[in-house]
């Protein structure tokens, strides 16, 4: 047996088993350690009983339908349910209307900024938009006649986590839009200019044509984008903090409240929101991995 | 049809356009004075352009821009150089050379590409504070060089399968070792791939907020990302300046988009988009 590929790999190894499979092996059995200011021992899956019956992690008591918060478990689920169909749709659309326009390219690169920009700074831009005084949104709003609607929609608990699901719409869209003009230049000019000849209209061309073929586009899209929202962080970090009164929480910006936020940390709890994070997002992404190779 | 393919391009031109307001807003937001921006950027009845926002974001007394800005690049330019070279000598020996496991470990490290940062960060800061190299440069290229390797190694791997491997026997023949293979054939034939992913690297690393604003705790250590929400202000948020900020922020990684956009968007589409 040659040593040969093992020399290759090494180095890979090595930084991968001391910053990444260590530190997540490591993570997951912190979760399991009652951990608050120090070590203290093996606690079996009390953190675990600990964030689960928490109201910033998945309130229940509310009834279905009311305004946030309702933890960050449950916004995490309703980011998914609005997000996703939302900026795949958009992403599709777009680049279905960019395909054969002049300087098509250059429109799809104004779309994508958001996505080539810090997430920081899509944060910053967000909060500016919304901002009562300063924001666009509500300068729009006046200019409609709903000026009564005017406020700064981060600030309100019922407004803040739609105020940010969308806004992170708008960055991330240009993502799917990018992948979906990808996968149109795989269909052939003639196929759509035979369907217009047998006299298919652009809807009927649109619907039977241009999604079955775009089926593996999506399947990309979608899953990237459950990956994307599950692991949001930076946005919810600089619009509101979580707030107003943890209405705009998520997981993982409670495993880092938790950890380097409120004192004493506790890291055990902590740990458990990050292997729950990490249990959703690599199980899904473990699912949609077999159904490739399938 | 003309006037359909006139509609057709002004909605979409009007929507491209709709999308940038906001990065307009700001833009405008940086070059004018705090009162003609407060009441919305918008009125240009009255319109200042001064370069003084950026100009105190540059200078900052506590966090200026313009050391963050060198904090970036120390932290960027490695944290793009180590886990390519680390991830092109993986890739290879993943692909030239079968050995026990490897379908296993190689499924390993593709599914760690959509692990959390928050899954990491923990043992890190403990291992690194107790190293010293927490509140250190070296702690989060280390980081950063580790977190990057699982989508860069999937890849190179995919794009060093479509390489013709007659050349590299011809190599073997002449008695070329497989490093020699290796640095003086593959990686050559190899640059349009290596520049896609230095690029998405740079700008993610560049990008990255979370493991800076754990692992960097000194002003003096701040990365961009981390300076932004930092020029806030105490009593009213200074919109004027988190705006000059915001732009230089993203001048860089907007930069290396506009220059190399074609390997840009082919790094985004050939693989998948790091996340």
């Amino acid at each position: 047996m040659r040593k040969t590929p093992f020399l290759f790999l090494l180095p890979a190894l090595i930084l991968l088993i001391l910053f990444v499979i260590g530190p997540t092996l490591f993570t997951l059995y912190m979760s399991f350690i009652d951990w608050t200011g120090k070590a203290k021992g093996f606690v079996g899956l009390k953190n675990y009983i600990e964030i689960f019956s928490r109201k910033s992690i998945i309130n229940l008591e509310k009834p279905p339908l009311s305004p946030p918060p309702r933890g960050a478990l449950i916004h995490n689920a309703l980011w998914i349910l609005i997000h996703v169909p939302l900026s795949t749709v958009l992403g599709l659309v777009l680049a279905v209307l960019l395909r054969n326009v002049k300087g098509g390219t250059i429109a799809k690169s104004m779309i994508f900024i958001g996505m080539v920009a810090p997430m920081v700074v899509g944060g910053i831009i967000l909060r500016f938009i919304y901002d009562e005084h300063a924001g666009i949104v509500n300068a729009i709003l006046r200019t409609v006649g709903l000026g009564w609607m005017a406020r700064t929609w981060t600030a309100y608990p019922d407004t803040a986590l739609f105020s940010l699901i969308l806004g992170s719409v708008w960055i991330w869209t240009g993502f799917c839009m990018v992948v979906y003009s990808a996968g149109l230049e795989t269909i052939p000019d003639e196929l759509i200019e035979a369907a217009k000849v047998d006299g298919a209209t652009s809807l009927q061309i649109f619907r039977h044509i241009i999604v079955p073929l775009l089926k593996p586009a999506t399947i990309v899209v979608v899953t990237m984008s459950v990956l994307w929202v599950l692991k949001v962080f930076d946005i919810v970090y600089v619009t509101t903090l979580g707030g107003p009164g943890g209405a705009s929480t998520v997981l993982a910006f409670e495993m880092y409240m938790d950890a380097f936020f409120r004192i004493p940390a506790n890291y055990g709890t902590a740990a458990a929101i990050a292997s729950l994070l990490t249990l959703i997002t690599l199980g899904f992404a473990v699912y949609v991995i077999r159904l490739m190779v399938r | 049809m003309k006037i359909r393919a006139l509609i057709i391009h002004a909605i979409a031109w009007a929507i491209a356009l709709a999308w940038t307001i906001p990065f307009i807003g700001v833009f405008m937001a940086s070059i004018r004075p705090y009162e003609e921006i407060v009441g919305g950027w918008w009125n240009i009845e009255k319109f200042t352009v001064t370069l003084e926002n950026y100009w105190a974001v540059w200078t900052h007394p506590t966090a200026p821009m313009s050391r963050a800005f060198l904090n970036s690049f120390i932290i960027a330019i490695p944290s793009t150089i180590i886990p390519i070279f680390v991830a092109a000598l993986a890739a290879y020996g993943f692909v030239r050379f079968s050995f026990p496991l490897r379908d296993m470990l190689f499924l390993t490290i593709v599914v760690l590409m959509s692990l959390p940062q928050q899954m990491v960060i923990l043992p890190v800061f403990l291992l690194e504070t107790r190293l010293g190299l927490w509140n250190t440069h070296i702690g989060l290229i280390l980081l950063h060089s580790a977190f990057g390797l699982p989508w860069i190694i999937l890849f190179l791997r995919n794009f060093f399968t479509t390489l013709p491997v007659e050349v590299e026997e011809a190599a073997r023949i002449d008695g070329a070792s497989d490093f020699q293979i290796f640095f003086k054939i593959v990686l050559p034939m190899s640059l349009p791939a290596l520049i896609s992913i230095s690029v998405l690297q740079f700008n993610w690393v560049w990008n990255d907020f979370f493991f800076a604003l754990i692992l960097l705790v000194s002003p003096e250590n701040f990365v961009v990302t981390q300076t932004i929400p930092v020029l806030k202000g105490r009593y009213y948020i200074r919109w004027d300046h988190m705006a000059a900020a915001s732009i230089l922020a993203m001048s860089m990684p907007l930069l290396v988009f506009a220059l190399l956009h074609k390997y840009y968007l082919r790094g985004v589409i050939g693989g998948t988009v790091k996340g």
